[in-house]
């Protein structure tokens, strides 16, 4: 197998790997963000509710989590066939995408796991801000959606940046785990060629990650640094 | 009629009665430090006054305007009466992520831009009338900054700046929303002793000026100087009130003298 082939595969993968990566992202973020409020909500039953979800977001393994968000649905339906199935087999033949439903089964399980470590971020940086932030703003007579937005949001985001670039380091690389119900990401690939005993794919595979994580790492370190200017 | 009337102001914190009944009166341009041990209602009632505590019962009248009246179900201020009281804390709460000059003019610029929102205005309109406040009020700002002595500090961050500096510049937010009466609850608490200077200096600077002010605070020999009148409080009321002379000098009550005993040492 030349280098060339397996380079193509592999970026093939990728796609799928950045695909994952980039939505989870778009929609974890302000799911997490949403989250947040309401585990720190004055109603009782809310925040109650929102800190169970989170413990058991947290407490089971994304693996499992994976299963259950695309075998549950079809296991609960009366007709007993996977929605998710259904899905592959519509994007398949009107789209040609293989292996659509799994792709977007990936996404809802991914999507709500980062949410709910997200959102445990945001709440740490949103209780981090002292008290008296906010009474300086009341005194000066803003509102309190200006005093959140105005004064708060800032700070927090100066406080979330290094959790978060954890956070979104630790799933570039939990995106491999979509290969358990299907989804055909980079690592998917690179063992296909491993299951022909061809293995160097694999570490080829683990080229792409770090370069990926490498860039983000930049990315990261340029923004902590554009918000260096002041201290919170 | 007096300038500001506190009439009986009740405050607890769950079981804990903090204010027990103060009341006060003082005119335009008067200044009081009230003095007192910690936890004895100091900070407490500057912050009903200034509406970050909810009062239990009790009335403020500023100006003829009932501002709060707990027993006629005020108990948060009108929108129009929320700038009344202008206060600067102990811990001077400045913006960290704005310059000096931003943290003056921020709540100005907001503030506006509240006030133009209630306006039947296009929003074109709406933007170059907001555009030109914002333009009169970072005029205003620097010269309050000047007044302060920051002139050279104007583009600096918090974290730039010393205690002192920080301090003078909240001093300079405060007034930035003209306040009919200023508060500092401890402004000089937080700062090392070589810096208090700067802060008294410009609050004595505003005394000059005819400020009505209410000042908390630790620093003896300053209440002692800038006062027209001396409030002392104990156990959540006002146990002693007088002319700072009289107070300082010849104490009436008991508990006042011996906690201008303990201040001295």
């Amino acid at each position: 197998m030349d280098f060339i082939t397996v380079t193509q595969s592999l970026f093939e993968g990728f796609a799928v790997t950045c695909l994952l990566f980039v939505f989870t992202l778009l929609f974890s973020l302000p799911l997490g963000f949403l989250i947040s409020f309401c585990t720190m909500s004055k109603i009782k039953p809310i925040k109650a509710v929102f800190k169970v979800l989170v413990w058991i977001i947290r407490g089971v393994p994304l693996m499992l989590q994976l299963f259950i968000v695309y075998y549950l649905p079809g296991m609960l339906s009366p007709t007993g066939i996977n929605p998710f199935g259904k899905i592959d087999n519509y994007l398949y033949f009107n789209y040609g995408i293989d292996n659509g439903g799994a792709l977007i089964a990936t996404l809802i399980a991914f999507v709500i796991n980062y949410a709910a470590y997200f959102s445990e971020i945001f709440r740490g940086g949103i209780e981090a801000i002292p008290k008296g932030q906010y009474e300086a703003g009341q005194v000066l007579g803003l509102t309190k959606s200006q005093v959140f937005s105005k004064i708060v949001l800032m700070q927090v985001v100066k406080h979330i940046i290094p959790p978060i670039s954890n956070e979104v380091i630790t799933l570039v690389k939990d995106t491999a785990l979509a290969r358990v119900i299907g989804v055909i990401e980079i690592i998917k690939v690179a063992d296909m060629f491993a299951s022909k005993a061809i293995i160097w794919p694999l570490f080829y595979a683990g080229a792409f990650y770090l370069l990926f994580v490498g860039l983000l790492t930049v990315l990261f370190n340029y923004i902590e640094k554009k918000l260096s200017y002041y201290k919170v | 009629m007096a300038f500001l009337e506190v009439n009986n102001l009740y405050k607890s914190f769950g079981n804990a009665q903090i204010l027990k009944g103060v009341s006060f009166q003082m005119d335009k341009g008067e200044v009081f430090s009230i003095i007192g041990s910690s936890g004895n209602g100091k900070t407490t009632l500057l912050r009903c006054l200034n509406f970050l505590e909810t009062i239990d019962r009790g009335s403020i009248t500023v100006n003829g305007n009932v501002i709060l009246d707990a027993e006629n179900g005020i108990t948060t201020p009108h929108l129009t009466n929320r700038l009344t009281f202008g206060m600067v804390f102990q811990n001077f709460n400045l913006f960290p992520q704005y310059t000096a000059l931003k943290n003056v003019t921020l709540a100005m610029d907001l503030n506006a831009k509240n006030r133009l929102k209630e306006q039947n205005l296009t929003s074109r309109q709406r933007k170059s009338l907001l555009k030109e406040v914002c333009q009169t009020n970072e005029e205003t700002a620097k010269n309050l900054l000047k007044r302060v002595g920051l002139e050279e500090k104007m583009q600096h961050y918090p974290c730039q700046l010393s205690g002192g500096q920080q301090q003078r510049v909240a001093i300079a937010r405060a007034l930035a929303l003209a306040p009919d009466i200023l508060c500092f609850d401890e402004p000089t608490s937080a700062l090392d002793p070589e810096l208090t200077g700067e802060v008294l200096k410009v609050i004595k600077d505003l005394r000059d000026e005819g400020r009505t002010m209410l000042i908390v605070t630790h620093e003896m020999e300053f209440a002692k100087h800038v006062s027209d009148k001396i409030i002392f409080m104990a156990d959540g009321v006002i146990e002693e009130m007088g002319a700072p002379e009289q107070v300082f000098d010849s104490p009436r009550s008991e508990k006042t003298r011996s906690f201008l005993m303990k201040a001295k040492e």
